[in-house]
C-alpha cells in the first residue's frame, strides 16, 4: 500500500524532553555561501515506471533499487496479532473478518487457526474430555500444535507476510507469556485482541452459526454437539486468566467487551494497529444485507466508450424502475442508499424515489487519457498501454487516471461506513462494485479486475457464519455486456486482433 | 445513520448527521480538556463538520471580572457555586441557540463536569432537546505532566496575568484540590448505558463504550491518535517547476534550474535544523520527488498528496482558461473552495482527499511534506484553524519551508525562504467575480510569468 507510512515511536508515551532544540543559524549567509561555490549538484534522472506511474530514479534510462524506493509499508517489523477469549466468543470470526480486510488494504496477512492444527494431528475428535485440563495427552497435543502453528507463523513473517493472526484461545498468562517470547526473539510486535462475553443468548447464537457446522461435529446431532461445547468451554473457565489492567499495562492490546459495546485499548504503538483498533471498533454482527449493484446502462456503455459521465439509455431507465420494484419486494428495513456522483447512478438512484447519498469516492475509476475511448481506440492510440494493462491490470495505472490499486485505497473509507451500517444499497460502477466484491468474498488482487459485474444485475451479500452468502438476481432487462476478459497475448508486440480478441459486442 | 433527506450537493461525502452532537468534557483540572476540545474542533471544522467549542471557564471570567484566587472554587463557597453554576447554564443556552440557529452539528461543552449531578443536568438538558452526548474523560495522575500543562497554559491564562510563577502554580494546585473531594469519574457500571471515552495518562490507554454513530467514532479515531509529544512539522512546496515558469496550472513537469537550487537549499537547510528523526513524504508527482531526491534520506510517496486536479483546465494559463471557460473562470473566483473544475476537483474535495494525511501527521513526530500550493493551503488550514473562505487564499509561495510547532493551544509558525529566487503563483481573488466581468477584470490579479 503506497500512502500509509509507519511510525516508529511508541505511541501514548508521556511528553518527554524536547529533542535537542534544532538551531535556526543564520541562513541567509550560509546560503548565499553555498549557492556561490558550486552548481547545483546534478540531480539524479528520475524515470516513470510504465506501469504503475510512479517517478523513481534511474541510471542510464534504467530504474535504480535506492533507498528510497523500498517498498512502501506499513509497519516496520512484521506484527503477530494474538486473539485471547474462551471458545464461543468470536475469536476465529474475527481473525478471518481482519485478515481479510488487512488483504485487501493490501498488507500481507495471515491466520493461524490452532484448532486446525489440532484437527489435522488428532484426526478424530471424540468429545469434551480432550479439553479438560487433568488430560495431560490432550495438553501435550495442544501444546505441539502451537508451537507448530508458531513456527508456520515465523516461516510466513520472514518470507513476505506482514502481519500473522494467531487464533487461539490463549487464555492462560504463561501460553501468551511463550508467545512473547517468541515474538521477542524473532523481532515481531505483538498485538493482543482479546474477547470478552458473558451474555448467554450471543454465545448460543455463536455456536449455532459456527460450532455446529464444524468438523468436529459432523456426526453429532444439534443438541448433543451444543452439550458437548457447553462443557468444552467449561474446561477452559477455570484456568482463564483475561488481561490485566495492572499486571499486563506494557502490554498492547484492545479488549472487545460484548461484542463491541465497550473496548479497552492499551499503548497502541503504531499505524497498522491503530487502523486495527479503528476496523474492529467499527464491525458489528447484527444482521443485515449489503445490495450491489451498478448504474442502468448508459449511452457510453452501448458505443462500447469507457468512463465518461454520461446519462442512461432507455433500458437504463427501464432497469432503474424495475430496481425500484425489486427493492420493494425486499420489504428491507431503513435502507440507506448509496451512489457516486456521476450522472449514471444518480439517475438510476432517483428512479427509486427514496433519498439517497452522494459519495464522490464512488465514482468510477478514472481512465485518464482513455476516458470516453473505446477499447478499439486504446489500442490504436495506446497499443503499449493497452498491453500492460492486460498484463497486471490490478496494478496498472492508466496515464493520468487510477489504477484499481488506487482504486482500493480510496474505497476504504466506504468500506468502514459499509462495515457500520446495517441494510445498504449500493450504487455503482462496474470497476468500483469489483473492489467491493473482492472485499467481501474476499477475492486476491489477480482475481479482482475480472470478477463478473453485469449490468442490471443485483448481488445481494449476506454476512453468515465466517463469511458471505451471495445471491445474484438479474432484473430481466437487457443490456450490452462490458467485460473484458484477459486476452490470451499480453505482449507489448502482439497484433491488434490478438489485442482485441476479447472486446464485448457493442454499437 | 446518514442523513434522511437530500445530501448537500457538490459535497465529497454524505454528510452523516441525525440530531446535534455535544461533547461534553469531563475531568479535574489541568487535564488537557481545553486542549482536547480545542484540537477536536479544529479538526471537526477542518473535515466539514460545523463544531464550536464553549468554555465555561470563559462564561466564568465575564461575570467575575477579577479572579482572586483559588479561594473562588471552594465547595463550601456558595455565592460563587450560583455564579458557576449560572455560567453553565448560560453556556448551555449557547448551545442550544447553536444548533437551532447556527446550523451548528456539534458542540464542545469543555468544563470539568466532575460530579454526576452536573451530568445528569447536561444528559436531561439533552435529552429534552434531541441531542446525542458523548463524553471524553481525561484522567491523570501524573504529576510531571500536570506541572506542564499548567505552566504551558495557565500561566497565560487571563485568571494569572498579575500573578508571578510560584503564586500561580501555588494558586491552581489549590484549586484543582477544591475539586477532587467532589470528583466522580464516570462509572463503568453505573454508567454503562452512556456514551463515553476515557482518556488515561495522555492517550496510555483508552476506555471507549457504545459508540452510537459515525461521527463519534471519527472522534473517537482522532482522539486515539494524537499526541502530546514535542515535534514539528515542515512544510513545502516542490521546487520552482517548469510549467511554473510558464505560468500554467497543474501537469507533471520537472523542476526548472532555479527548482533544483531551492532543492539543493532545502537539504542544507533541513541538515542545519538537526531534526531527530525526520520523515519525508512527497506526492507522486515528479517535482515534489525531485525535491525530495536531492535531500539523500528515504521518503515515502502518497498519491494523496498530488495537486489539485484542474480536470479540463491542466497545464493551460489563467489567460487560456479566461478564454477557454469564461464562466467556469468566474464562478471559480465566486467560491473557490467550493468550486469543482469540470472532469477534476475542488478544495473541498483535497480536503477529504487529505484526511488520511492529516491522520498519519498526528500519529508521527518530525515530518517533512514536500507537496503542492493547493495541497499545502488545505494542510495549513487544519493546522493553523482557518476556515473554507481564507483556505484557497493562504499564501504558499515557492521556495519557503514553512515550520509548524505545536504550542500551548495552537501552532507556532515559522516561515524560512531560502534565498532562491522563483515566480509567485499566487492569484488573489479579483475585484469582479461576475460572470459577465470583462478579461482584464479577470485577469487583473494573474500573477507575472514567461
Amino acid at each position: 500500500m503506497k500512502h500509509r507510512s509507519p511510525s516508529e515511536h511508541p505511541h501514548g508515551q508521556r511528553a518527554r524532553a524536547p529533542a535537542k532544540s534544532p538551531s535556526s543559524p543564520p541562513l541567509l549567509q550560509q546560503q548565499q555561501h553555498a549557492m556561490e561555490d558550486n552548481a547545483p549538484s546534478n540531480p539524479r534522472e528520475l524515470t516513470q515506471n510504465p506501469l504503475k506511474k510512479i517517478w523513481m530514479p534511474c541510471k542510464n534510462g534504467l530504474p535504480e533499487k535506492h533507498i528510497s524506493q523500498r517498498k512502501v509499508c506499513m509497519t516496520n517489523c512484521p506484527t503477530l496479532i494474538v486473539t485471547v477469549g474462551l471458545p464461543a466468543r468470536g475469536k476465529t470470526y474475527i481473525s478471518k473478518k481482519l485478515t481479510r480486510y488487512l488483504n485487501w488494504i493490501g498488507v500481507p496477512t495471515r491466520e493461524f487457526n490452532v484448532g486446525q492444527y489440532r484437527r489435522e494431528l488428532l484426526k478424530i475428535y471424540k468429545s469434551f474430555e480432550f479439553f479438560r485440563p487433568d488430560n495431560e495427552e490432550g495438553l501435550r497435543i495442544r501444546r505441539q500444535c502451537a508451537s507448530a502453528a508458531l513456527n508456520d507463523v515465523r516461516q510466513y513473517l520472514t518470507s513476505g507476510g506482514q502481519v500473522a493472526v494467531f487464533d487461539a484461545t490463549n487464555t492462560t498468562r504463561e501460553r501468551r507469556d511463550t508467545i512473547l517470547q517468541f515474538a521477542d526473539q524473532n523481532g515481531f510486535k505483538v498485538f493482543f485482541v482479546e474477547s470478552v462475553c458473558e451474555d448467554p443468548d450471543v454465545i448460543q447464537e455463536n455456536i449455532v452459526q459456527v460450532k455446529l457446522g464444524s468438523p468436529d461435529y459432523t456426526n453429532c446431532n444439534s443438541d448433543e454437539a451444543v452439550e458437548d461445547f457447553m462443557k468444552r468451554i467449561k474446561c477452559y473457565e477455570n484456568s482463564y486468566e483475561t488481561l490485566d489492567e495492572v499486571l499486563d499495562r506494557d502490554l498492547s492490546y484492545i479488549k472487545i467487551i460484548d461484542v463491541g459495546q465497550r473496548y479497552l485499548v492499551n499503548r497502541v504503538l503504531d499505524h497498522i494497529q491503530s487502523r486495527i483498533v479503528y476496523y474492529l471498533m467499527n464491525i458489528h454482527i447484527t444482521p443485515r444485507s449489503i445490495y450491489l449493484c451498478r448504474h442502468g446502462e448508459s449511452e457510453l456503455n452501448v458505443k462500447g466508450c469507457i468512463g465518461g459521465d454520461s446519462g442512461l439509455t432507455l433500458r437504463g431507465k427501464e432497469f432503474a424502475k424495475k430496481l425500484s420494484q425489486f427493492i420493494q419486494t425486499q420489504h428491507i428495513s431503513d435502507l440507506k442508499i448509496w451512489t457516486s456522483q456521476m450522472k449514471r447512478t444518480i439517475q438510476t438512484a432517483e428512479a427509486l424515489h427514496v433519498p439517497y447519498e452522494q459519495w464522490k469516492v464512488l465514482n468510477e475509476i478514472d481512465a485518464g487519457v482513455c476516458e470516453e475511448l473505446m477499447y478499439e481506440e486504446i489500442q490504436e492510440n495506446y497499443p503499449l498501454e493497452f498491453a500492460l494493462r492486460d498484463q497486471d491490470k490490478y496494478r496498472y495505472r492508466y496515464p493520468k487516471g487510477e489504477s484499481y490499486e488506487d482504486l482500493v485505497q480510496r474505497l476504504e473509507p466506504v468500506i468502514m461506513e459499509l462495515e457500520r451500517q446495517e441494510n445498504v444499497l449500493v450504487v455503482c460502477h462496474q470497476a468500483v462494485m469489483r473492489c467491493l466484491l473482492a472485499y467481501f468474498l474476499d477475492k486476491t488482487a489477480e482475481e479482482l479486475p475480472y470478477l463478473k459485474c453485469p449490468l442490471h444485475t443485483v448481488l445481494k451479500l449476506t454476512p453468515v457464519a465466517y463469511g458471505c452468502k451471495v445471491e445474484s438476481i438479474h432484473l430481466n432487462v437487457e443490456a450490452v455486456d462490458t467485460h473484458r476478459e484477459k486476452p490470451e497475448n499480453v505482449n507489448i508486440h502482439r497484433t491488434t486482433a490478438d489485442a482485441l480478441q476479447t472486446i464485448p459486442a457493442h454499437f | 445513520m446518514g442523513c434522511n433527506g437530500r445530501s448537500r450537493r457538490g459535497s465529497s461525502v454524505p454528510q452523516f448527521c441525525n440530531s446535534p452532537t455535544m461533547l461534553v468534557m469531563v475531568g479535574l483540572p489541568a487535564r488537557g480538556k481545553t486542549y482536547i476540545s480545542k484540537k477536536l474542533t479544529r479538526y471537526l471544522n477542518w473535515i466539514g463538520v460545523p463544531t464550536k467549542v464553549f468554555n465555561v471557564g470563559q462564561y466564568r471570567r465575564q461575570a467575575v471580572t477579577t479572579y482572586k484566587n483559588f479561594e473562588f472554587f471552594k465547595p463550601d463557597n456558595e455565592e460563587a457555586m450560583k455564579i458557576r453554576k449560572a455560567c453553565a447554564s448560560a453556556a448551555l443556552k449557547d448551545v442550544a441557540t447553536y444548533f437551532s440557529k447556527e446550523h451548528g452539528q456539534v458542540a464542545v461543552f469543555d468544563a470539568t463536569n466532575t460530579t454526576r449531578e452536573r451530568r445528569a443536568i447536561i444528559l436531561s438538558f439533552a435529552k429534552e432537546r434531541g441531542y446525542k452526548v458523548f463524553f471524553v474523560e481525561s484522567i491523570c495522575e501524573d504529576p510531571e505532566i500536570i506541572a506542564e500543562n499548567i505552566k504551558q497554559v495557565k500561566f497565560g491564562s487571563p485568571d494569572y496575568a498579575d500573578r508571578d510563577y510560584d503564586e500561580a502554580m501555588e494558586d491552581f494546585i489549590q484549586r484543582i484540590d477544591c475539586y477532587r473531594a467532589s470528583y466522580m469519574s464516570i462509572d463503568d457500571e453505573k454508567d454503562r448505558n452512556l456514551s463515553y471515552i476515557k482518556i488515561f495518562d495522555v492517550g496510555s490507554r483508552y476506555l471507549v463504550n457504545r459508540v452510537q454513530d459515525h461521527i463519534q467514532s471519527r472522534i473517537v479515531y482522532y482522539l486515539m491518535n494524537i499526541h502530546v509529544t514535542p515535534r514539528s512539522i515542515y512544510l513545502s512546496r516542490h521546487g520552482e517547476s517548469e510549467l511554473n515558469l510558464l505560468g500554467r496550472i497543474g501537469g507533471d513537469s520537472g523542476l526548472s534550474p532555479r527548482g533544483q537550487k531551492y532543492a539543493n537549499a532545502l537539504a542544507t537547510f533541513i541538515k542545519n535544523q538537526n531534526i531527530n528523526d525526520l520523515k519525508v513524504w512527497t506526492s507522486h508527482m515528479k517535482r515534489t520527488i525531485q525535491t525530495a531526491q536531492t535531500l539523500a534520506v528515504p521518503y515515502e510517496q502518497w498519491k494523496a498528496l498530488n495537486e489539485i486536479d484542474a480536470g479540463v483546465c491542466e497545464e493551460m494559463t489563467y489567460e487560456e482558461i479566461q478564454e477557454h471557460f469564461t464562466e467556469e473562470f468566474a464562478l471559480r473566483d465566486q467560491d473557490k473552495y467550493r468550486y469543482r473544475y469540470p472532469k477534476g476537483e475542488s478544495y473541498e474535495d483535497l480536503v477529504h482527499r487529505l484526511e488520511p494525511v492529516i491522520m498519519e501527521l498526528e500519529r508521527q513526530e518530525n515530518v517533512l511534506v514536500v507537496c503542492h500550493q493547493a495541497v499545502m493551503r488545505c494542510l495549513l488550514a487544519y493546522f493553523l484553524d482557518k476556515p473554507g473562505g481564507e483556505l484557497p487564499y493562504l499564501r504558499c509561495p515557492l521556495h519557503t519551508v514553512l515550520k509548524l510547532t505545536p504550542v500551548a493551544y495552537g501552532c507556532k509558525v515559522e516561515s524560512f525562504y531560502l534565498n532562491i529566487e522563483a515566480v509567485n503563483t499566487h492569484r488573489d481573488r479579483p475585484g469582479n467575480v461576475d460572470v459577465s466581468r470583462d478579461p482584464q477584470e479577470a485577469l487583473q490579479t494573474v500573477p507575472d510569468h514567461v
